[in-house]
């Protein structure tokens, strides 16, 4: 059996939760609503997050356009989606929601951009 | 002249040493001004009170005296001539208690003895009539209408500018290690570049003048880098004294003073502390708090939560408590020790050392000296009309980039472009103010980057503070 | 002079919101100006995720927020000005702008909207004793540097305040390739949101130092290290908890200012907690068709209520320019903040022409676990809330009815503040 503790970030209450892991039974205390719970036994289970960061751009009025994952990804993977998004160039014009890269690092998500950038 | 490749250089660009190469350079001489850094004003002028002092503090018939007095005097057509900002604001020097009255009656007699125009012992009630935030613990002042304040850099690069525009070879990033005498003058060996060979030398090094007097004369004197804290407050806390407020010692000790600089912030300080490096331009909290806590006696409800930052500088203080200046050796000129009132002093100094060298030299005056300089527009202070005029001719005087001071783009290009021009952000600084106000410099320094980055042409990976090793950033992200 | 109905000062995220609900209430005639060369404001450099749950219900990152209020104005064709700064407001709504193509240009304004935001404290507002190097920025400022310029501002980062934008950029630089060493806290608690410390700091092992702050700072030309040292609960280091850290970069936190030197130029009379102007329900100054809303008004630490906020004063001053002035003689109720409350937005309630319901926002003076919000109207309690977690780093808000008024005509004041038992 395993116990893990873990601050919510459900909402800005930041409830300490206690989970619990005995094989396939996950027990959540410490929550005061059940947000709290779905979100502890992710979090054990399989943590997710949104990566958001910026890409080079070729010819852009700026030098990068900000960017994000366009769904959560493994936590694990956070350091291996960034290495791929640090290779690649873009080249301007770059649209809100382009698609700049098509599956980052295996996680079968895409990158998009999170602004536009006109070409200069 | 016989091979050497000037007549004169200077060791320091500080403002002594462009006090001096600006009067060298009405004469007929080949003149060089040496600096460690790589920017005129980058030593104890960058840190200093920024008053002109009346000339009532050093003692009667000393060099400090003479040469405070004389420098005052000089000081308001110079800041016409060469177009820095300075102002008499009037100086008032208070006394505490009873017991100190007999220091405050010396001291103005002593004011009066050094010839300082004006002097007047003033009651505390009339003190407080004329600067209402004076406690009420002060009973009495000497109060000297003479008494200014300046811009420590606009007098300084104005002094270098005017020094370049007549001729004056500035060199930077010119670390002096070691003096030896030649034939006929002096060979400097220079860190990591080639000598220099001069038949003068003025020794206007700061802290380390005792190290270049040291190499050349028998006689050796010490300098002990005096370090003092200050706090500079924001604008809106500006107008919180008119006059440079003064402690007289007594049994508070050393005093604290406060006064509004030239550009309305206020400004309290400096502490008075010993150390033995020459490097030690650090705070303490133990100065800060020091400085604020004496500055209290003087003046009551300082907003002191409007401190926008704090710096420390270091006087060169002589153990002797008096300047050095003049022939230490042969051709080898002494500017030392120039600790307070140095600011003050500067303009007579540069007169009183290139009168020596010319003399000495049988230099004759040059006839196309150019006797005054222009400074930067600085567009906020204009008229409506003047500043929209000067907008229509120069379109970048209309992007304002450190919104905190007013300085539009025109003003950092034209800090860039002219004499002498910036290289640094702090060189930026000094010369416009971009980044000396409130945000100090939060929003405005990527911008400031790029257009230092697009001037010069260096890159912005190499865009420094202020020396080779000060770079803002490290790599491209 | 040029008039316009409505100018707006910041074309940030209150500025286009205000703009938006001007427009939507009618008023053809407004005008931006913006002093950035785009609009969208601070929210162009926050790339990171979690902004608009409130508005749009659904997590968007700062450009793609912003983007959103750029289209409503966009789409509405509300005129503004880019590189534009304002320099002067008056009291009689003279608005004096400058820039490169017109120089200096004056314009009536019908009203004002004041939407400037805030900047960050500096390193020099903390005395923090030390050398002063390059390599000290303020957290924003690094933040700009290297999401919208591109550069890397260092290698090994000391962060002071555990502002958002502080708890932001520590993850950052992580991602970037920084080593983030710790993250110090003056205050024995965060300042910012418990989310980011939660993502942005525990999730890279990077340690927050609560009671901490800085006592020295090292390097003469490019930082090289600092000390850290726990304080008491006066705020003073104590003696012998002093840590060195190597760094070449130490990122400051440290709180924000709002931008109100414009205001005070108008002569509006300022809140000295909150640092922004005194305002009424309709977020209306002192000064007669002046507005404030967003940071201007007070630092905010979710844009959704900025844009909130900036709705109504967008709608208020619209009602202005379609109404005239208000009533002379208007019931006018101070709300008094105390026992923990640190202030309240509005400082003022007008009980005769409020709308059905007015949001009153404010920020507590401490951590308080197991507190009750209390409002009280003159000596009578109207209502008494149990909060779980009250925190200064997040703020709150009760809402006031204005059927909650019928009964007390004659009120002279309400109090909001926070109780124990």
């Amino acid at each position: 059996m395993e116990t893990r503790n873990l601050i919510c970030i459900g909402c800005p209450l930041g409830c300490p939760v206690t989970v619990t892991i005995d094989g396939d039974d996950i027990n959540v205390t410490g929550n005061t609503c059940p947000r709290g719970a779905d979100y502890a036994k992710k979090e054990v289970l399989s943590p997710t997050r949104i990566v958001t960061s910026s890409i080079r751009v070729n010819n852009g009025v700026i030098a990068r356009v900000s960017v994000k994952t366009k769904s959560d990804i493994p936590k694990s993977k956070i350091f291996d989606v960034m290495k791929e998004i640090q290779a690649v160039r873009a080249d301007a014009p770059v649209a809100l929601g382009q698609v700049l890269i098509k599956d980052c690092a295996g996680t079968g998500v895409e990158i998009i951009a999170t602004k536009s950038v006109n070409r200069l | 002249m016989s091979g050497l490749q000037y007549d004169v250089t200077i060791i320091g660009g500080g403002v002594t040493g462009a006090a001096v190469a600006r009067e060298l350079s009405r004469y007929q001489l080949k003149v060089c001004l040496v600096e460690r850094a790589e920017d005129v004003c980058s030593g104890t002028s960058k840190a200093n009170s920024a008053i002109v002092h009346a000339g009532y503090d050093a003692a009667i018939g000393s060099l400090k005296a003479k040469m405070n007095v004389e420098g005052n005097r000089l000081m308001g057509k110079l800041s016409e001539d060469l177009d820095f900002a300075f102002r008499r604001n009037g100086s008032l020097v208070l006394c505490f208690s009873e017991e100190d009255r007999p220091a405050l009656q010396a001291l103005y007699e002593r004011g009066v003895a050094n010839q300082v125009p004006d002097l007047k012992i003033i009651s505390g009630d009339e003190v407080r009539a004329m600067e209402p935030n004076i406690t009420d613990e002060a009973v009495a002042a000497l109060y000297a209408p003479t008494g200014g304040i300046v811009c420590p850099f606009g007098l300084t690069i104005a002094l270098a500018e005017n020094a370049c525009d007549n001729g004056v070879e500035f060199r930077f990033l010119t670390e002096v290690t070691d003096i030896a005498r030649i034939e006929g003058g002096y060979k400097l060996a220079v860190k990591g570049k080639e000598d220099i060979t001069t038949r003068f030398v003025v020794n206007a090094a700061g802290v380390y003048a005792d190290v270049f007097h040291n190499m050349v004369s028998e006689e050796k004197i010490q300098i002990i880098p005096r370090k003092g804290d200050y706090c500079l407050l924001d604008q809106e806390a500006g107008k919180h004294v008119d006059k440079t407020i003064f402690q007289l010692p007594g049994k508070y000790g050393k005093g604290i003073l406060v006064a509004p600089t030239i550009h309305g912030n206020l400004l309290i300080g400096p502490t008075a502390t010993d150390i033995e490096d020459k490097e030690g331009t650090y705070t303490t909290a133990k100065e800060l708090t020091e400085a604020m806590q004496k500055s209290a006696i003087s003046v009551k409800n300082i907003p002191y939560r409007q401190v926008i930052t704090s710096f420390s500088g270091l006087r060169a203080h002589e153990t002797h408590d008096e300047f050095i200046i003049g022939e230490a050796a042969e051709g080898f000129f002494d500017a030392a020790g120039i600790e307070s009132p140095g600011l003050s002093s500067a303009p007579a100094i540069g007169v009183y050392l290139a009168e020596l060298i010319a003399k000495k030299s049988g230099a004759q005056k040059k006839e196309d000296f150019i006797a005054t300089r222009k400074g930067i527009p600085h567009a906020a202070a204009m008229s409506r009309e003047e500043r929209a005029a000067l907008i229509k001719e120069r379109p970048d005087y209309g992007t304002i980039v450190c919104r905190c001071e007013n300085v539009s783009e025109g003003e950092i290009v034209d800090s860039i472009r002219r004499t002498l021009g910036a290289r640094s952000l702090d060189g930026i600084k000094r010369r416009v103010r971009q980044g000396m106000g409130r945000c100090q410099a939060g929003f405005c320094t990527p911008r400031t980057m790029e257009i230092l980055s697009r001037e010069t042409g260096i890159p912005m990976e190499e865009i420094c503070k202020n020396q080779p090793g000060s770079e803002m950033i490290t790599k491209e992200a | 002079m040029t008039h316009h109905d409505i100018v707006i000062i910041g074309g940030g995220p209150a500025g286009l919101s205000a703009a938006a609900a001007a427009r939507k209430a009618g008023i053809q005639d407004i005008l931006i100006l913006e002093r950035d060369g785009v609009l969208g404001g601070i929210l162009n450099q926050c790339i990171h995720n979690g902004f608009g749950l409130h508005t749009f219900k659904e997590e968007l990152t700062g450009p793609e927020y912003a983007s959103r209020y750029i289209a409503m104005v966009e789409e509405e064709k509300i005129p503004y000005k880019l590189n534009t700064i304002v320099v002067d407001i008056n009291r009689g709504r003279e608005v004096t702008y400058i820039n490169k193509e017109e120089g200096l240009v004056t314009i009536q304004a019908g009203a004002v909207i004041l939407a400037m935001g805030c900047r960050e404290r500096p390193r020099g507002a903390l005395n923090t004793p030390g050398y002063r190097p390059a390599g000290i920025y303020s957290a924003g400022t690094a933040q700009r540097l290297m999401n919208i310029e591109g550069y890397c501002v260092g290698k090994e980062v000391v962060i002071l305040g555990s502002g958002d934008i502080g708890l932001i950029m520590a993850r950052r630089m992580t991602l970037e390739g920084a080593k983030v060493k710790v993250v110090a806290e003056l205050m024995p608690y965060s300042g910012g949101l418990k989310r980011n410390i939660v993502q942005c700091l525990d999730d890279y092992g990077i340690p927050l130092k609560l009671s901490h702050t800085i006592i020295n700072i090292e390097g003469k030309e490019r930082l090289t290290g600092i000390t850290l040292a726990e304080v008491d609960a006066n705020r003073n280091p104590i003696p012998g908890t002093e840590e060195h850290y190597s760094c070449d970069t130490l990122l400051l936190s440290v709180g924000l200012i709002p931008e109100n030197e414009l205001s005070k130029g108008a002569g509006v009379s300022m809140n000295r907690v909150t640092s922004g102007p005194n305002v009424d329900d309709c977020l209306e100054t002192e000064a007669e068709g002046i507005y404030a809303c967003g940071n201007v008004l007070h630092v905010h630490d979710l844009v959704d209520f900025v844009s909130q906020e900036a709705a109504l004063a967008g709608e208020n001053a619209a009602t202005y320019v379609k109404e005239g002035k208000k009533k002379e003689n208007a019931h006018k109720v101070p709300l008094l903040a105390e026992n923990g409350v640190r202030y309240t937005v509005p400082q003022v309630l007008n009980v005769d022409t409020m709308k059905d319901s007015v949001t009153v926002r404010f920020r507590v003076a401490d951590v308080y676990k197991d507190r009750y919000i209390a409002i009280y109207y003159d000596d009578k309690l109207i209502s008494r809330k149990k909060k779980k977690v009250l925190a200064p780093g997040e703020m709150e808000q009760v809402v006031l009815k204005k059927s909650s008024f019928e009964g007390y005509p004659e009120i002279k004041q309400i109090k909001i503040c926070t109780e124990v038992e």
